[in-house]
């Protein structure tokens, strides 16, 4: 218990009388790497959401890192340590690869600021760009740091979205669907650089996904929303022979 | 030879500078069910919005009922007898349950009795009575999808375009809407069902099409797909949902 | 009791009030369009109906149905088919971007066409002129004029046939299905664009009503005024959430009643009577897009079908090789140092006036560059700020007697200060409502502030000396061109620096994609709340330049806010984040109406030199009026707005991009060397990597 890294508990969201969560509790671990999935429409972007502090749940405590952030918003919960990526891809538009990576560890190391700006142009150091480089490098982004991130492909894209993320040098790492829109090949990288995220890291991941076969490669522990409603919870290979978790989700019709 | 309900006659398609259907032929007979079938991105979406009018193609040609209706605005098909139900969140999220409806039922037929139509619809999906008065931004995915088909299929279209009926949808639902699709056919509307889930789309369909990256391969009765299935709708990024 | 009769004199008020916030309402519904051009279309139909009416002498209701039910439909359905029909999956701020060219542009066209001499009196829409006339002939408590009686009836008409539309009928099902998503509605077999121009149309007639009802409550007629009341009535719009017709109708009868009631009962000559009562409603406004519930969180429904739009073309994937930039510079270095020259030897006091002008312009401009540019936030205010920037120059120098520069510092300072104290509340305010909210304080400093003798100095305006710095005696137009060269430097070198520093860098995020930004722990109010004080601070060393340039601190003469409206038009069209877009259109501002001057006048000069030409060619030259300079470049920077929604980043800078594109290219096509094959199709469709 008091390892947990990330604690919900009793998160319950209503929307114009629809119960969209409906007391959800969920942990992660330091270090852990757990997914969440679910048919659409049960509730996964929502929880992520309150999670993130993008909505307020209704009800129901969210504890990251031994204290509650209930009160925090997005931005300030992702300077507690929180990182993510989106569903929806969202890139910064007219910025390069590198810059959307310097934007965020200048966000986290808060250098620079207005007389900075004035005074000398706030060029990047050699250690930004250093630390920089260790994240492309990690995410095999390396040639594409000089590009508009706008004008990649839209695996490339999320991969820098996970590498934007990374600069926050986050605790918890919560990714939306990777895998959306993306054909085989660019799942599999994604996969990939997910497990070398996770093996040189070490940084605890929610993962959200649809793809059954990838959270199966990834994920220690699943929890299953449907409904609103937490359905099952426990190691991975437990939960993905769970009848009920068949039926609801996999669509098995026996 | 009666006239098609549809006919697609060697269509290309482009959104901007990327072509996405290349040299399309596709008919759907009255009455008949079709299930359109590919990978993702494969262009069925864009079939179905060629289709209804939505996507006016760079070439080829578009019969609905035998009058050629390439290029005009959407709403000629609507009132030649073309229903699409599209992808995704397709009500007015802004407008009642009720006035969804009513839009479409009072476009539709000037003289028809709404009150009829609505009673009908709710007799299709109960679900949509109970929630008559509010927003439709408000209902869950579910009910949504039950929204615009209600939409269409109280209207009995000749043709009845459903794109990705069972995305998103808890298998039991999914179970329903093809149950009232079934429905629909039997009372002689033509379907042209595009669909990710297989085993749904070929229990309902007289004949398949296969589309793969904007080509059609094939064409014909679900009983001569055969191997095909695993090997022509895998590749590529279909879900792994379809296995 | 008597508070009761207080109120009854405020219905009609109120009523006017609710007619234009409902005709705005119509609009907003029917067309997703917040129509600041509504007044523009509104003087078009008062004009009209003045001309037939008092000039030709038309009887009553055949002036009002030109006017009102065809001219102004005309309008509406010309505003759909040629602009509004293809903004219809644009943003909310190319809308209202879009329709703040529309109100610069429409009203000079109208007085292009019917002469733009000084309309007084405007003939009301109603027989007789008074009630007593007509009703209880005398010992009556309560007298309406005719303006009054065919506002009231009008208005209750209005609301009453709104209400229907919208409730009852199938027309008001459709638009409002349409303003939704006009691909949605056609699959329900709904004819959209018969519907669009319908809802044109209609909010156009409405426009049209108001203009004529509303005209005889001026002395004369003109577009200021019915823009200004068109703000006023903003408060019963906001209050009524944007689509509420009741509510409107309801918010517009109260602010008029309150307006009523605070004249009657507070003192008569107390400076907060003074000022409140005109301001009420800006005030009201203001409080309003701050606390009333629910506005912050009504989205912008997006259209489910907008995919099928092809996706924008992915941003030019050029990296400019250094040589460009150093190209570049040295070009701008070179272009300005002859243009500097030129102003030196060759120009006349009264161009060398305009430049200077026109440069100081471009420091202010600058300040829309951080603030709209960077920020995202399409701020209105910009000209109350410059002002405050002047007035507190001229004060500080007239109280304390220190150096014109270091009053120059202190504006900069207090608009600044000013400027933080706005932002607090104002930067939570999504994109149109942060543009009213910036709109009705200036509104609120016009009609508050600068009567107050503490702020302008009252009446006469103060006046600034020209400073001596060092050996330069700046009275001199070119040395003070030297002084102000180096101040709008430095301005551009700061802003520059900003904006490819680390507080360009965070606005940049936060304009493109608010989530992400978030998600990385950048505080977005913060670093909004800096840009827009960093912008006022800039608004006011601009506002005191200008002070010192005119030798005044002249509300009148230098910053009215809808002068402050065109300056956002123009650098908005220009480019909102280029220097170049910045000095371009300041200098435009003063110098294209001059020319264009010189440009009318030169037929006239010329039949005056060649007395015997022949006759035809005399009245064809004699036709061109000078008079006409003003009204032709306030047209052409409102339709250079109008062009925005196509090209968000400015027409200065998507030219520039093209032309060194086509120079790189050609370059490289000359030195043989393959750069990279071009990069893909982007995200693609339906995942578009930035929310606008």
């Amino acid at each position: 218990m008091s390892d947990a890294l990330l604690s919900a508990s009793g998160v319950t969201k209503r929307y114009a009388g629809i119960v969209a969560l409906q007391a959800v509790s969920l942990e992660v671990r330091a270090g852990e790497f757990a997914a969440v999935i679910g048919p659409n429409g049960a509730g996964k972007s929502t929880l992520f959401d309150c999670l993130t502090g993008v909505q307020r749940p209704d009800r129901g405590q969210v504890v990251f890192d031994g204290r509650p952030v209930d009160s925090l918003k997005p931005a300030a919960r992702a300077r507690a340590g929180m990182a993510r990526t989106f569903q929806r891809i969202e890139l910064f538009g007219g910025m390069t690869v590198l810059d959307h990576l310097l934007v965020a560890d200048r966000a986290r190391t808060r250098r620079g600021g207005l007389l900075a700006d004035v005074l000398t142009g706030s060029h990047p150091s050699p250690e930004e760009l250093a630390r920089c480089a260790a994240v492309l490098e990690l995410l095999g982004l390396e040639q594409w740091a000089d590009r508009p991130a706008e004008s990649l492909t839209l695996g490339k894209g999320r991969l820098v979205e996970l590498a934007r993320a990374l600069m926050c040098e986050p605790k918890l790492l919560f990714l939306d669907e990777p895998s959306s829109g993306l054909d085989r090949h660019e799942t599999d990288e994604m996969g990939n650089a997910l497990q070398r995220v996770q093996h040189e890291r070490g940084i605890a991941v929610l993962l959200i996904e649809h793809d059954v076969p990838l959270v199966e490669r990834l994920a220690e522990r699943i929890s299953v929303l449907d409904y609103g409603e937490l359905i099952a919870s426990g190691p991975t290979e437990e939960v993905l022979s769970d009848q009920k978790v068949r039926i609801a989700y996999l669509g098995a019709t026996t | 030879m009666t006239a098609a309900a549809l006919e697609l006659d060697h269509v290309d398609a482009a959104y901007g500078p990327f072509r996405a259907l290349f040299d399309v032929s596709l008919r759907v007979d009255p009455g008949e069910a079709v299930a359109l079938v590919g990978a993702h991105g494969a262009g069925k979406s864009t079939i179905a919005r060629v289709a209804s009018g939505l996507l006016p193609p760079t070439s080829g040609t578009i019969h609905v009922d035998g009058t050629d209706l390439t290029g005009r605005a959407p709403f000629h098909y609507a009132r030649a007898g073309i229903a699409h139900a599209p992808e995704g969140r397709s009500t007015f999220a802004s407008l009642t349950v009720t006035e969804n409806l009513e839009l479409a039922f009072r476009a539709a037929r000037p003289k028809r009795d709404v009150a009829a139509d609505m009673k009908e619809a709710f007799r299709l999906f109960p679900k949509l009575g109970e929630r008559h008065d509010q927003l439709a931004g408000t209902l869950s995915g579910g009910e949504q999808r039950m929204l615009a088909l209600a939409r269409v299929l109280v209207l009995r279209p000749r043709l009845l375009v459903a794109d990705e009926l069972s995305l998103g949808l808890a298998p039991i639902v999914t179970a329903e809407v093809y149950r009232v699709l079934g429905q629909v056919r039997d009372t002689g509307t033509a379907l042209l069902v595009v669909e990710q889930h297989l085993d749904h789309a070929l229990a309902i369909a007289d004949r398949v099409v296969v589309l793969q990256q904007g080509e059609v391969t094939f064409d014909g009765p679900p009983d001569r797909l055969g191997d095909l299935s695993s090997t022509v709708l895998l590749p590529d990024g279909s879900p792994s949902r379809a296995t | 009791m008597q508070l009761l009769e207080y109120a009854i004199r405020g219905v009609p008020t109120g009523c006017v009030f609710a007619l234009l916030a409902v005709g705005l309402v119509l609009t907003y519904k029917t067309s997703g369009v917040f129509n600041l051009a509504f007044a523009g279309q509104a003087y078009v139909s008062a004009i009209v109906y003045y001309e037939l009416r008092k000039e030709l002498e038309w009887p009553l209701v055949a002036a009002g149905v030109v006017s009102i039910l065809i001219v102004a439909p005309l309008i509406g359905l010309l505003l759909e088919r040629v602009l509004f029909r293809y903004l219809r999956s644009a943003g909310s701020m190319a809308k209202l971007v879009t329709s703040l060219g529309l109100l610069i542009a429409i009203p000079e066209i109208a007085k292009l066409v019917f002469g733009s001499e000084t309309r007084k009196n405007p003939p009301p829409l109603w027989w007789v002129r008074r009630t007593d006339e007509w009703l209880w002939p005398e010992g009556a408590t309560f007298v309406l004029d005719a303006g009054q009686i065919a506002t009231m009836a009008s208005t209750l008409i209005v609301v009453v046939g709104l209400v229907v539309l919208f409730r009852f009928t199938n027309l008001g099902l459709r638009m409002r299905a349409v303003v939704e998503s006009p691909r949605l509605a056609e699959l329900s077999g709904v004819d959209s664009e018969r519907v669009s121009m319908a809802a044109w149309m209609l909010s156009s007639v409405l426009a049209g009503l108001a203009g004529v009802l509303v005209a005889p409550l001026f002395a004369s007629l003109n577009p200021f005024d019915l823009f200004t009341l068109l703000v006023a009535a903003l408060a019963a719009t906001v209050f009524g959430g944007l689509t509420s017709i009741p509510l409107t109708f309801l918010g517009g009868i109260l602010l008029g009643v309150l307006q009523a009631v605070l004249a009657g009962t507070l003192p008569t000559d107390s400076v907060l009577t003074n000022g409140l009562r005109p301001s009420l409603p800006f005030v009201v406004l203001f409080l309003l897009l701050l606390f009333r519930p629910g506005l912050r969180s009504t989205r912008e429904l997006a259209d489910p079908l907008a995919t099928v739009d092809a996706p924008p073309p992915p941003p030019v994937v050029r990296a400019r090789p250094p040589w460009v930039a150093t190209g570049a510079r040295a070009f701008g270095t070179v272009a300005a140092l002859i243009a500097f020259l030129v102003s030196w030897f060759v120009l006349d006091q009264y161009w060398l006036g305009l430049a200077i002008s026109g440069l100081i312009l471009s420091v202010t401009m600058m300040s829309l560059i951080v603030v709209v540019g960077m920020g995202g936030m399409l701020s209105l205010c910009q000209a109350a700020l410059a002002a405050i920037g002047a007035f507190a120059l001229a004060q500080v120098v007239q109280a304390t007697g220190v150096p014109v520069v270091v009053g120059l510092v202190a504006g900069v300072l207090i608009a600044a200060a000013v400027g933080a104290l706005l932002a607090v509340p104002v930067v939570r305010l999504d994109g149109v409502y942060l543009a009213l909210a910036t709109l009705a304080f200036a509104l609120m400093f016009q009609s508050i502030f600068v009567p107050l003798s503490w702020v302008s100095g009252g009446a006469v305006p103060i006046s600034v000396p020209r400073p001596v710095v060092g050996p330069l005696d700046l009275s001199d137009d070119r040395y003070f061109l030297v002084f102000v060269i180096v101040c709008a430097t430095a301005t551009a070198l700061v802003v520059i620096r900003l904006r490819e520093g680390t507080t360009g860098r965070f606005l940049q995020a936060l304009q493109t994609s608010d989530v992400a930004a978030a998600s990385i722990g950048i505080n977005g109010p913060r670093a909004r709340v800096v840009a827009f004080t960093i912008a006022a601070g800039i608004a006011g060393f601009g506002g005191g330049l200008t002070a010192i340039d005119l030798g005044q601190a002249s509300y009148e003469a230098s910053f009215p806010y809808l002068i402050g409206l065109v300056w956002v038009a123009l650098l908005v069209s220009a480019g909102a984040r280029s220097i170049q877009a910045a000095v371009m259109s300041g200098l435009f501002f003063f110098l294209f109406p001059a020319l264009l001057d010189k440009l009318f006048a030169l037929p006239g000069n010329w039949v005056e030199s060649n007395p015997d030409a022949p006759s035809w060619v005399a009245s064809i030259a004699n036709a061109v009026q000078p008079t006409w300079a003003q009204s032709v470049a306030f047209i052409l920077f409102g339709i250079g707005a109008i062009t925005y929604a196509k090209h968000p980043e400015g027409s200065i800078e998507a030219q520039t991009t093209a032309s060194i594109n086509a120079l790189v290219r050609r370059v490289e096509a000359r030195n043989g060397d393959r750069e990279q094959a071009p990069v893909g199709a982007g995200v693609g469709p339906g995942a578009g990597g930035s929310t606008p």
